[in-house]
């Protein structure tokens, strides 16, 4: 096990930090269904964190917890080496979390530029009236970030849509836009749930590059779920694997990769 | 050809998000504006101001309220007529107990109570969405009628139950009350519609417009990206009821002259809400237009038959009016069931590549 403070280097010669965000013992029920069972994983400063599992297994109830949205009904949350009290998922954002959806959800009646820019209102202050106005504050602020939004465009390579309407995209573009959103906002962990879903080949590379630079040139932290192993194992650092609710492997791609429990989940075994 | 953007280039953010980045746009604008200002004014009868010129302007500046609130927060609301109502009657009060303030003055502040009791009645907001929230407001509605009866106090225990506006002047000039010209009182209105628009049009486009749009177009993704609904809905409603309350002080004091409760009931906020509805949800343009539409055009409708001579009786005229003015809108709506404003905004991308059809 490794101690919360120090780091480690990756196999591709990543330097990786201390904790940033630690699960202890977290456990969700939804009535008597319990939906996540004693779970604790921590994330590190740096690193891409993969959580994988079957269907039903509770990963994306585990990135609703970390986002805010479900609180735990036992458990604590670490962030930044300081428990986490009970917080509204907006406070939560507003703290450096930001996250992509499963099923996108973007907002349809707005421009690709205006989604992004949503991004950034947890950077932007300005009053009512100073907006009102277009004067002072709430100009400058505009004008400031639409540059770190066009920043983000430039990076994603999505400057010819910026105009265009979400609604009009096809499905590909729109988780695109999602990450830009998502990368808008600087967050210091960036949560993807199943960033490459519904994909072809050609788009998951796509996607996986990006991820890739977005870690390596913003030192963004990563967490995701993802399904397809063949990426979660060629992109993460460290995968926690789920099965019921229950952490079964925690690891190196590798290490899990060898773990007879996560075989035996993912495979099955037979009971005779 | 006439709307050729070629040529028209942006070097810098502030450009590109200048009001008007199409120079065409500016010039329209423009046009508009000397029509309002100089030309209408100074050709317009009486009848044009008291039919035509203020009640557009007033409904479209209530329509625009109401889509602060429908069109760009996406919360429904029935309530309309009776925040109008908590304008105007706070208006009223206002000039009863400071007979001194000037009438500017007093219908820019009676807003401040109609956005209050706006964030009262949209509390349930946080809670309710869609058609149970219309019911909501819907209470709040009938609610105020009823306060506006009974409560004598507000109408100053006058025998009639209603609200007359006084002769009250600026400098000098009457503004509003039986003494007060016509021209002047649609200067007043035009300027604070100018003037509200604007406050609008900023809001709209700027970082409270995005929280708005998305707060409506998907509220858990609006919440996990930062955004406090509680707060984005509240600053709605308070800034929807606090535009609709001025339109309701400046539909009594600078267009009616005088008002009974029930001039405020619900016919009234369904005729607001189709203003808006047909003018399109989510636009400042498509106040105006559906104004025009829905205000203008029946007045239009009437002058014809006697224009062209045709010997059909005023009733009938009525009649002919309401089925004339119902058709076009349901084939507005089937046309472009995003309003007037999409129909414009279509129109213009088309004719920026004309001749070429894409």
């Amino acid at each position: 096990m490794l101690d919360s403070s120090e780091g480690y280097t990756t196999a591709d010669g990543r330097q990786i930090g201390g904790v940033l965000m630690e699960m202890k013992n977290i456990t969700l029920r939804f009535g008597g269904v319990v939906a996540i069972n004693d779970i604790s994983f921590d994330i590190r400063e740096g690193e891409i964190r993969a959580i994988i599992g079957p269907n039903g297994a509770g990963k994306s109830s585990m990135l609703n917890v970390i986002s805010g949205f479900y609180t735990p009904s036992e458990g604590e949350v670490f962030y930044k080496g300081s428990k986490r009290p009970q917080m509204k998922p907006f406070e939560v954002a507003r703290m450096g979390v930001a996250r992509t959806f499963q099923n996108i959800a973007l907002f349809e009646g707005m421009t690709v530029l205006d989604n992004v820019m949503t991004g950034r209102l947890t950077h932007m202050h300005s009053g009512v009236f100073s907006q009102a106005l277009w004067f002072g504050r709430a100009r400058d602020e505009e004008m400031d970030n639409r540059e770190k939004v066009e920043r983000v465009i430039d990076f994603l390579e999505i400057q010819n849509i910026r105009k265009t309407p979400v609604g009009r995209l096809p499905y590909g573009l729109k988780k695109r836009v999602e990450l830009a959103r998502a990368l808008a906002a600087e967050p210091s962990l960036l949560l993807l749930d199943e960033p490459m879903a519904g994909m072809n080949v050609e788009e998951k590379e796509d996607m996986s590059r990006f991820i890739l630079d977005v870690n390596d040139e913003f030192g963004t932290t990563i967490a995701l779920i993802e399904h397809d192993m063949g990426v979660v194992m060629d992109l993460s650092d460290r995968v926690v694997v789920m099965d019921y609710g229950k952490k079964i492997g925690d690891g190196t791609p590798d290490e899990v990769r060898g773990n007879q429990d996560v075989i035996d989940a993912y495979l099955g075994v037979s009971h005779d | 050809m006439l709307y050729r953007t070629a040529g028209q280039f942006k070097t810098s953010y502030t450009a590109d998000q200048a009001l008007f980045p199409v120079r065409q746009d500016a010039i329209l604008l423009g046009v508009i504006l000397v029509f309002a200002y100089l030309i209408f004014p100074l050709t317009a009868s009486e009848f044009a101001f008291q039919t035509l010129l203020i009640p557009i302007l007033i409904y479209a500046l209530a329509a625009m309220g109401l889509n602060i609130l429908t069109g760009y927060a996406g919360q429904l609301s029935l309530g309309t007529g009776a925040f109008m109502g908590v304008g105007a009657y706070a208006c009223y009060k206002l000039i009863t107990i400071f007979p001194w303030m000037n009438p500017i003055v007093a219908i820019l502040l009676s807003g401040v109570f109609s956005a209050g009791v706006g964030v009262v009645f949209g509390i349930p907001s946080l809670r309710i969405k869609g058609f149970y929230l219309a019911i909501a407001t819907l209470a709040a509605q009938f609610f105020l009628v009823w306060l506006f009866e009974k409560w004598a106090w507000l109408y100053n225990y006058n025998a009639s139950g209603a609200i007359q506006v006084p002769n009250l002047d600026i400098f000098g000039l009457y503004v509003s009350g039986p003494q007060a010209a016509s021209v002047t009182q649609y200067y007043l209105v035009l300027g604070v519609v100018t003037l509200m628009s604007i406050l609008c049009i900023n809001l709209t486009r700027g970082n409270l417009g995005r929280t708005w749009k998305a707060t409506r177009d998907m509220d858990i993704a609006a919440e996990l990206i930062g955004i406090n609904l509680m707060r984005s809905k509240l600053v709605a409603f308070a800034i929807s009821s606090y535009i609709v309350g001025v339109a309701g002080a400046l539909y009594v004091f600078m267009w009616k002259g005088a008002a009974e409760p029930n001039v405020f009931d619900i016919p009234l906020s369904f005729q607001v809400l189709f203003i808006a509805i047909i003018g399109g949800l989510g636009s400042i343009l498509g106040n105006y237009l559906g104004a025009i539409l829905i205000v203008g055009l029946p007045v239009v409708l009437n002058l014809v038959p006697s224009a062209l001579g045709l010997p059909i009786s005023s009733a009938m005229v009525e009649h002919l009016n309401v089925m004339i003015v119902g058709g076009l809108i349901i084939f507005f709506l089937i046309v472009e069931p995003h309003g007037l404003a999409q129909l414009w905004r279509l129109i213009r991308e088309k004719l920026i590549i004309w001749p070429f059809p894409h």
